[in-house]
């Protein structure tokens, strides 16, 4: 087996949904420099909401393709997403508009905590296991294998930011996000309601994470109340990495950083084998002989590789990679 | 202040006992103005007069006190954005177009609010008939335009609106002379279709030579108003802001 494209091919793949995540940070960051840490969460009840709805149509025997089961699946999340984050704006956020940039911080933490918890009441503290009701066939390619989730995961990411680029750059509710994500006052002059363009922003941030949940859940078979946790950290990272308000900054970073987990995930054992290099002790040497690896690291290191990338980003490049932004001549 | 709201006749925007504070601070100290339909009328002044202080409360965007009547409505519980619904379009000061949006763009959210597509066409064949220079530019960021070019383009973009009262604050800023007058032809060119102004000016002699009327504004206060003219020709604006 290709380890190398095995790894690209995952990392694609965790990299679409890091991706569709961290648009949602981006987005809202965008237009209210707020880091809304609650939406790792919002992603999580999405994850959620479409188990229980998976689980119930399975249970009721329908004789449905399982295609429409998962779209079932999807349809609710979706909406329960969108009035989450609906709420969330409303409730927690909008109160704190022009409040010190601490007091919402604090509140999106929160938030996090109070979806977690509201979860935990909901659905238990076991994972819920996803039922296995599609076939789930692989393809070679070069030495490779990607499954059909791993082929409908990445395609329908980019068709949806595809779809969200063609949203924020061609309709006028999208040109209205950039213009209040520039400027609020000046766009209240245009007859903007700052209000209504805030709001549907957290509403499509959380559209988008509804369908990022039910690709997490189905790819990994599992979803549990805290996933969100270090899901949305990651895709956090990957905003930054991309330049945090930038929408091609956290596709690109969401990509990347997919990309590096599963390469660092794929080579770490290699690279932390002490047998691979030049031998410093007997002892060392004697284990060598008899079982053929000494490994420092394994694979579940994978999650250092992305809160590496945003220290390093933070440390060199706090823009992030496409984070420079347009002069802005008085 | 007066306890029963002031009876603005028929002034199409008016203030009564207008205040604005900055924490301590009063920037603006109960002015009081009215300006008809088809008038041309401009606020003179220092640096730091209260000149843009008025004008962003007339608009809206920062909290004042007393009263401000637009066609006999009141304005002063309004929020910004329905503003240009009413007929009232501010050309902020610095210009404030959007730098990353293209000018296309820029002028499409000047008409935000509206619905009426054919019109909002022929409103932009319009614009661009005005400046054509934003015709060429219309798919550049107008971040990249030069100063000039931007003061067009917020113009430009506050006619979109289709408004019936325009204010303008500083439209001289930072621009070449040259560049100056051009920006003033384009303002009376709108003034001849029938559009109100209102124009904040420190450039006092030409807001004068455009205007037909001008209020004076001294440490918040408006302390002479008068025709042009006669504002022209009084010793104390000829002392204090024509430097003669």
């Amino acid at each position: 087996m290709d380890i190398f494209l095995q790894q690209i091919i995952n990392g694609l793949t965790t990299g679409s949904v890091y991706a569709i995540v961290a648009l949602g940070y981006t987005m809202v960051y965008g237009v209210i420099q707020l880091i809304n840490f609650a939406h790792g969460d919002v992603v999580m009840v999405g994850a959620m909401v479409a188990f229980t709805v998976i689980m119930g149509v399975v249970g009721m025997g329908l004789p449905l393709p399982p295609f429409m089961i998962v779209l079932a699946g999807v349809l609710a999340a979706i909406p329960a997403c969108m009035a989450v984050g609906f709420l969330l704006e409303r409730a927690a956020y909008r109160p704190l508009r022009h409040a010190p940039r601490l007091a919402p911080l604090i509140t999106a933490i929160g938030m996090s905590i109070i979806l977690q918890q509201v979860a935990l009441l909901i659905w238990g503290r076991d994972p819920r296991a996803f039922p296995q009701i599609m076939d789930n066939p692989s393809f070679a390619i070069g030495g490779a294998a990607i499954s059909a989730v791993q082929i409908a995961i990445i395609l329908l990411s980019v068709a949806l930011m595809a779809g969200l680029t063609w949203f924020v750059y061609r309709t006028k509710f999208g040109i209205a996000m950039r213009a209040t994500a520039e400027n609020v006052n000046i766009a209240g002059l245009m007859g903007i309601d700052a209000n209504r363009v805030i709001a549907g922003t957290f509403i499509i941030a959380a559209a988008l994470g509804a369908v990022a949940g039910v690709m997490y859940g189905t790819y990994y078979g599992i979803a549990h109340y805290t996933m969100g946790f270090i899901l949305g950290l990651k895709a956090f990272s990957a905003a930054v990495l991309g330049g945090i308000g930038n929408l091609a900054g956290a596709m690109l970073g969401g990509l990347l950083l997919g990309l590096v987990e599963a390469l660092g995930a794929g080579y770490i054992g290699e690279f932390t084998d002490l047998c691979r290099w030049p031998v410093v002790s007997a002892m060392l040497a004697e284990r060598c002989a008899a079982d053929g690896h000494v490994v420092l690291f394994g694979s579940n290191y994978q999650d250092v590789f992305a809160f590496a990338v945003l220290i390093l980003v933070l440390v060199f490049r706090p823009s992030g990679l496409l984070g420079e932004r347009v002069s802005e001549r008085a | 202040m007066a306890d029963k709201p002031a009876d603005p006749g028929h002034a199409l925007l008016m203030a009564v006992g207008l205040e604005v504070h900055y924490g301590g601070i009063a920037a603006v100290q109960g002015i009081s103005l009215a300006i008809e339909e088809g008038e041309m009328v401009c606020l003179i002044g220092a640096n730091g007069a209260g000149k843009t202080s008025t004008l962003k409360a007339l608009a809206r965007m920062i909290p004042s006190s007393g009263e401000i009547h637009y066609r006999k409505e009141r304005l002063d519980r309004l929020p910004s954005h329905l503003l240009i619904g009413k007929g009232m379009a501010l050309v902020p000061e610095g210009r404030g177009i959007f730098a990353r949006l293209t000018v296309a763009e820029n002028l499409a959210m000047g008409a935000y609010h509206r619905s009426d597509k054919a019109d909002i066409a022929a409103d932009l064949a319009h614009v661009y008939g005005l400046l054509p220079r934003l015709k060429e530019r219309a798919e550049q960021v107008a971040g990249t335009l030069s100063g000039g070019e931007q003061q067009m383009l917020a113009i430009g973009r506050a006619l979109m609106g289709r408004p019936q009262l325009l204010l303008l604050d500083e439209p001289s800023m930072g621009l070449a002379p040259l560049m100056v007058d051009k920006v003033f032809e384009v303002i009376r060119a709108v003034a001849a279709e029938g559009v109100t102004i209102f124009l904040v000016e420190q450039n006092a002699r030409l807001a004068l030579q455009t205007c037909a009327r001008g209020y004076v504004m001294e440490s918040g206060r408006i302390t002479l108003a008068d025709s042009a003219d006669k504002l022209l020709a009084d010793p104390r604006v000829r002392a204090a802001y024509l430097g003669e």
